[in-house]
């Protein structure tokens, strides 16, 4: 296997330009990165911070500048009905809240059948039995009773179940997930993540998983890139981050994660203030305004990412966390 | 907010499309107030013709020369008749939706207000009316009372009432459980009081806006109850009347149902646009 | 079920209601019937007899009760002015309104669809705006001028189709459909419009759900996720107003029989009404009502064909 081959997903300088109505926002702001087949990327940010236009860029559902690289294919290049076939076969996507992002007057039978007799031109029965052996894969029990039932009638954890059999539908190289638990009983989180990892692994696919809890990426993901306000601020292996992290955003998201071995009523350590209006972006490190350590400099000149020893390890901080400081 | 009169057609309210804003505005003002003015006016004018005079040197004569916008096929000036036919309309137009907003009111706040026995025998008695062949009800009051400006505005405004009704109370029940009402309550107002004082200035600009889409339905319905004899007795005129009158020469003088067709379009284009610009108003807000 | 049933009887009282508002009116129309039917140099007592024959001096409520038991009984009775079974009069008239009411609705719905899904998918463009004026203009148009300017273009100057007048199915097909044409299509070019709107507002709605984005990233094509994600979603309000159009039509479209001479529900009525023919009123509001009804229930059932959360009774989760 040569680089090139490696490389499902290599995105250059990615910006999401939207009109509002006080002017352009740029939601996404010029952010790179590339994804390994098989691998796992984690996408953490709060809410706002640009991490579902991200990926409705890369799904080719907002317009948008700079290259993504799928497969060797120039996204951007593609007609609509080419950029279709990727998006419903090559990528599978599940969304936050299966409540709502399930058709409510179609059967399930129907809304896991319709990807493949669309872009694979199964016939009725080959993609019943597909739907059948997806639904027992994703862990719906009696799955022959369920073919007919609509989405009302199951459990939130059961829909989204059946929103990753959608998914998985047309065996897609990539998966976007995004905050695929947040919506969804605590137990109920865990397995579906349990169930999304295990896919992955069975299938062999990349998986981008979106959520704005660190804490829910840790054992799950091998790269992990932490957005805000639109941008990216840092970047590295899953290890790398969590044993060195650098940017004070990414240790507040940390200090944020509730811990077993907390003391009883601690109070967790909260962001203070809101992310910023993307009409109203502060002229140096979008951060600035909230961060303890910013100094002169942060608020007047915007941090470039640099690499952090290891070449995959980036950040972008000009008062980034002493290595001691880390980790907590 | 979707209505209708069973047998009669519907009041629909409208999105009006997206122009430019100023511009149809003030058109639909200016025409309103050209209207209104024709319709004071009429008799204070000093018109070449009168009313029911008959031009029998010109009968159904063409616009321009003598008579500005033609004669009808009696030979009576079609100008003439327009201006003071606009009465008709105008009146008919703002009594009816106003009389049925009275009744919607007196009606519709209670029933907002008191679920329980009172609240369904007034839903009920609402249902029963808008199932009602209104026809019926208009024809058997025209009968009894006989055709007139007065009846066909009594009668108009009974059968909207049950819509009025609805929309009154949908209005109304919206701030059954907001804040400023709880509020007066603690301070001790009735709820009498609370009603007339705190809810009705809240619901006055939806029901407005309503009423006047309802008004353009209004003027159509006259043109409707003209062709069954039911408007303003001949020879008085109404625009609907001249329309039903141009019916029997459509083919020889086009001109005499089409002017006021097209003053009735206009003036109904022009209510319509102001109630949009008003519901859009309130439902921003 | 229970819900159905109220319904069901919340419309039996609409319709005895509703007959019986009508007993009572047309008993307070001022001319005398008996008068009518005896002609002028009627005496005293011949009208007493006639009133005697016709059951007219009893208690209006005691003459509504044995009609309803007549209806009961299936026998509608005689018309005054024609001695005709009211059954068969309604009969040779139900036809032609349904035909009319068929056709411009079909017309309507023609109209209104592919502009509801069009103007919703493409919403603020354009050809958004350029059919919302010419909508707009529409609404503002009486649809009883629209049917003269129908006339005087298709049938006085182009001499396309006939101006009145009905022709029997037996007779013909086309010559039927011709004189149905116009007066069809001068009602449903003003009933579209709403339609549209409903259906436009509603599907820009549901255009905005979550389960559309997901139809998206499946990668469907536009029409598939128009047509088979959002439309049928979307077709609540339309239904309802469509009900409500069709339910007025019969018997309502007074103004556009009587404008083609179509022998309909409508003219039947306000003929009868004129003519003081009690038990032709009585029929035919009848039957305006049990439409009314009918059209109200089916109405319902759609909202259980377009919703599986609505035929289950069950709320969300």
């Amino acid at each position: 296997m040569n680089g090139v081959d490696k490389q499902l997903l290599d995105i250059r300088d990615l910006t999401v330009e939207l009109r509002d109505r006080r002017g352009p926002i740029l939601p996404v702001d010029s952010v790179s990165f590339s994804l390994e087949r098989g691998k796992t990327l984690a996408i953490v940010g709060e809410s706002g911070s640009g991490k579902s236009m991200l990926c409705r860029a890369i799904l080719g559902l907002v317009p948008s500048h700079g290259s993504i690289l799928f497969n060797g294919h120039d996204t951007g290049k593609l007609s609509a009905s080419e950029m279709n076939r990727i998006r419903g076969r090559e990528i599978g996507v599940v969304l936050q809240n299966p409540l709502s992002s399930l058709n409510p007057v179609m059967t399930i039978a129907s809304q896991i059948m319709e990807p493949m007799r669309c872009h694979l031109g199964l016939g009725a029965r080959e993609s019943r039995e597909k739907a059948l052996a997806l639904m027992g894969a994703v862990g719906i029990p009696h799955p022959q009773e369920r073919l007919s039932c609509y989405p009302h009638q199951l459990s939130g954890g059961m829909r989204q179940r059946v929103a990753i059999a959608i998914a998985l539908a047309c065996d897609p190289q990539l998966l976007i997930a995004d905050e695929p638990t947040t919506a969804l009983d605590v137990t109920v989180q865990s397995e579906i993540l349990g169930l999304l990892s295990r896919l992955q692994q069975e299938r062999n696919m990349s998986l981008i998983l979106v959520s704005h809890d660190l804490g829910v990426v840790a054992g799950v993901a091998d790269e992990i890139a932490v957005m805000y306000a639109g941008r990216i601020v840092e970047l590295g292996p899953a290890g790398a981050i969590f044993e060195r992290m650098r940017m004070r955003y990414t240790q507040a998201l940390f200090d944020a994660i509730p811990r077993i071995d907390d003391p009883p009523h601690r109070r967790l350590p909260n962001i203070p203030d809101q992310p910023p209006d993307f009409a109203a972006l502060p002229p140096g490190c979008r951060f600035a305004p909230r961060c303890a350590s910013a100094g002169e400099i942060c608020r007047n000149k915007y941090p470039p990412l640099v690499a952090d020893g290891d070449e995959r390890h980036s950040y972008a901080c000009w008062f980034p966390c002493e290595l001691k400081e880390a980790g907590r | 907010m979707v209505s209708s009169i069973p047998g009669l057609g519907r009041v629909v309210p409208m999105a009006s499309p997206d122009l430019k804003k100023g511009f149809t505005f003030y058109a639909a003002c200016g025409w309103l107030a050209l209207v209104v003015l024709c319709a004071l006016g009429a008799g204070l004018w000093p018109l070449p013709f009168t009313l029911d005079q008959i031009d029998s040197e010109h009968l159904a004569a063409w616009p321009g020369g003598e008579h500005l916008l033609g004669t009808d096929a009696m030979g009576r000036d079609v100008l003439v008749r327009l201006l003071f036919g606009s009465r008709v309309s105008l009146i008919v137009g703002s009594c009816a939706p106003l009389l049925g907003l009275g009744v919607g009111l007196l009606l519709g706040m209670p029933a907002a207000w008191c679920s329980g026995w009172s609240e369904r025998l007034i839903m009920t008695c609402t249902d029963v009316i808008l199932a009602f062949p209104a026809l019926i009800f208009l024809l058997v009051f025209a009968s009894i009372l006989g055709p007139s400006l007065i009846t066909i505005t009594l009668g108009l405004g009974l059968l909207l009432s049950p819509r009025f009704i609805r929309v009154v109370r949908a209005n109304t029940a919206r701030f059954r459980k907001s804040e400023f009402v709880l509020a007066a309550r603690i301070s001790g107002a009735g709820e009498g009081s609370i009603l007339l004082k705190e809810v009705l200035p809240n619901i006055m600009g939806p029901l407005l806006a309503y009423s006047l889409v309802v008004t353009g339905y209004v003027i159509v319905v006259e043109g409707a109850l003209a062709f069954l004899g039911l408007s303003v007795p001949s020879p008085a005129p109404s625009w609907g009347g001249m329309i039903a009158a141009g019916r029997d020469v459509l083919e020889e003088a086009p001109h005499v149902a089409i002017i006021p067709m097209a003053t009735m379009f206009l003036t109904v284009l022009a209510v319509n646009l102001l109630g949009d610009r008003l519901r859009g108003r309130y439902e921003r807000s | 079920m229970h819900q159905l049933l109220k319904k069901l009887l919340h419309l039996v009282v609409v319709v005895l209601a509703v007959t019986l508002l009508t007993f009572v009116m047309t008993d307070r129309l001022p001319a005398d019937v008996a008068a009518e039917i005896n002609g002028r140099g009627a005496t005293a007592a011949d009208l007493g007899e006639v009133r005697e024959r016709l059951g007219l001096n009893r208690p209006v409520l005691i003459r509504y009760a044995s009609w309803l038991g007549d209806i009961c009984r299936g026998k509608l009775g005689n018309s005054l002015a024609t001695e005709q079974p009211v059954a068969e009069s309604l009969r040779s008239h139900l036809p032609v309104t349904l035909e009319l009411l068929f056709l411009s609705q079909l017309f309507a719905l023609l109209l209104a669809i592919p502009a509801g899904i069009i103007t919703a998918w493409r919403a603020g463009s354009r050809l958004d705006r350029l059919t919302g004026t010419f909508a707009f203009g529409c609404a503002s148009l009486p649809n009883y001028a629209l049917a003269m300017g129908l006339v005087l273009l298709f049938s006085l100057k182009l001499k396309l189709l006939p101006a009145t007048g009905y022709t029997p199915m037996s007779v013909g097909l086309a010559a039927n459909l011709k004189g149905f044409l116009l007066p069809a299509f001068a009602i449903a070019l003003v009933e579209w419009v709403i339609l549209m709107r409903v259906l436009r507002s509603d599907l820009i709605a549901t255009l905005k759900e979550d389960f559309i984005l997901l139809a998206r990233c499946k990668g469907l094509p536009a029409w598939r996720i128009l047509l088979v994600h959002a439309l049928r979603p979307s077709l609540f309000t339309f239904i309802t107003v469509l009900g409500m159009q069709a339910a007025s039509l019969i018997g309502g479209a007074v103004i556009i029989e009587t404008l083609f001479a179509l022998p309909g529900i409508g003219r039947l009525l306000v003929n009868a009404i004129f003519a003081q023919d009690y038990p032709l009123i009585q029929g035919a509001v009848l039957l305006i009502t049990l439409a009314y009804v009918l059209i109200n229930f089916l109405v319902d059932l759609c909202y259980g064909l377009l919703d599986p959360r609505v035929r289950t009774g069950g709320a969300d989760g």
